[in-house]
């Protein structure tokens, strides 16, 4: 063995004690077959899928799967260029006006997956004398983002806009060079970011604020732009960022903005100019998918009512879950790492998916059995999966 | 001016719990080699050692912080910015 590999040995050591210890390796699922936007075969089993991110269900709409199929048809399965030199097709450009026009902003970019997205924005829009003041439970792809750049940044305690205020507030004049990044959905806990005081806080001290809209597109606002629109105040939001690969069914990222001089920023960022661009299937399903969320108002409304069932039966039960309902439901046993990897693998045995979770990628530090809920799960799932849950909770002897 | 013997005693007060065994902190102390933090502990000890001081530390020093010594050395020059 080379030494190289020496420092993941620890990781080998941890990996083996999870699998004794709770008889199955949650790191090797593999997805045999799927068969709907909320069933699938895994481990020769039928399962429901309830840890998918899939909120609108679109992954198999008849008119997103037709539009991928004739565009990979005529335009081919891959572009094989970056979108500077020959990757941007018509079809490239039309997604970006699209989604300019859909947020009502000037300026759009569409990228190869949600995670560039973030890492090109933050990596590039500041430099050496800005400041960026996350959010503490971003996502990777954030701190992935502004580790890539070169500002100053400082972590600001998870929804706390008062720290916040603290944290702008010492900085002084430094404040309008600064950058706040929040999320509208939390992705592990399904909580939503106090956009309004946030706002209220970045307007005070003239800071810019970026929310990413990953977990929200689709889920929150009338038509579904997500928590800015929710929350009506889509004017104070300078960026926005978002992937394809949730609500939008397909793989890619995007951000738009209020400033046109996004645009200028095109021509720097080099995780947009060093990859090849999305293929010509995915943009077809993302346009294609983007009308549907447009006009999906049926279809949020379907995801709403599956969420919150599924939290406020999973409650009466006595799990504890997120703060608030929402299409991320999750719930944190009182158990080790060990035994909610046994009780997930239970859930798996019963015909139910979820995500586990586990530390360090948790807040707070313990697992998660995580569950996304999707528009397209009907009632019979939706029952199945709190009839699985009422299993655990009686060996666990939970109370309501 | 901040001393940064006084500012480790304080350090040593709040890395304590931290410390996945009991061992004798000191100045070559490593918070990853010898007290076993991971990434996600050494945020959360940040945290607590920004809430202590009343001051906001950048994510960026983490690089140039190793051992308990490296990191009094930097929350002394961000305490002694801040009182300047």
């Amino acid at each position: 063995m080379t030494s190289l590999f020496k420092k993941f040995l620890p990781l080998e050591k941890t990996h083996a004690e999870l699998v004794a210890d709770s008889g199955v390796d949650p790191f090797h699922i593999v997805v045999e077959r799927v068969l709907s936007a909320t069933e699938a075969i895994i481990n020769g089993r039928q399962m429901i899928m309830a840890g998918t991110n899939n909120y609108l269900g679109l992954t198999f709409d008849p008119e997103c799967v037709a539009a991928a199929c004739e565009a990979a048809s005529k335009e081919g399965t891959g572009t094989t260029g970056s979108r500077m030199a020959n990757g941007s097709y018509a079809a490239h450009v039309a997604l970006e006006n699209e989604l300019a026009a859909f947020y009502q902003c000037p300026a759009a970019i569409v990228f190869s997956t949600g995670y560039i997205a973030n890492l090109a924005i933050l990596s590039t829009l500041t430099g050496p004398r800005d400041v960026i003041l996350l959010d503490a439970d971003c996502h990777a792809s954030i701190y992935d983002g502004i580790r890539l750049g070169s500002a100053e940044v400082i972590r600001f305690h998870h929804n706390n806009p008062a720290d916040l205020e603290k944290r702008l507030k010492r900085l002084g004049d430094r404040a309008t060079h600064s950058l706040v990044v929040v999320e509208g959905i939390y992705s592990m806990l399904g909580d939503r970011a106090p956009l309004r005081e946030i706002v209220d806080v970045k307007r005070r001290y003239g800071a810019s604020l970026l929310v990413d809209e990953a977990h929200s597109l689709g889920v929150l606002g009338q038509n579904g732009r997500g928590l800015a629109e929710e929350f009506g105040v889509e004017g104070d939001v300078d960026f926005i960022t978002g992937t394809f690969s949730k609500s939008l069914g397909s793989i890619g990222g995007f951000c738009v903005s209020r400033w046109p001089e996004l645009e200028n920023v095109r021509y720097a960022m080099r995780p947009y100019i060093f990859t090849a661009s999305s293929s010509p299937s995915l943009i077809a399903s993302t346009r294609k998918a983007l009308q549907l969320l447009y006009r999906g108002s049926g279809l949020r409304k379907k995801l709403w009512d599956n969420a919150t069932q599924l939290y406020q039966g999973l409650a009466a039960m006595g799990f504890n879950l997120g703060p608030e309902i929402s299409p991320v439901i999750a719930v944190r046993l009182p158990a080790s790492v060990g035994e909610t990897t046994a009780i997930w693998n239970q859930l798996l045995s019963r015909g139910i998916y979820v995500n586990l979770v586990l530390p360090p990628a948790t807040p707070g530090g313990g697992p998660l059995l995580r569950c996304s809920l999707s528009a397209a799960h009907d009632q019979g799932q939706i029952d199945a999966i709190l009839d699985a849950f009422s299993e655990i909770r009686d060996q666990l002897h939970l109370h309501a | 001016m901040q001393r940064k013997e006084d500012i480790l005693e304080q350090v040593y007060v709040l890395v304590r719990p931290y410390a996945k065994e009991p061992i004798e902190l000191g100045e070559k102390t490593g918070l990853v080699d010898e007290m076993g933090l991971d990434s996600v502990k050494v945020m959360e000890l940040m945290t607590e050692i920004e809430d202590h001081f009343d001051i906001s530390i950048p994510l960026n020093i983490l690089p140039r912080v190793h051992t308990l010594g490296d990191f009094a050395e930097q929350l002394q020059r961000l305490l002694n910015s801040a009182d300047s």
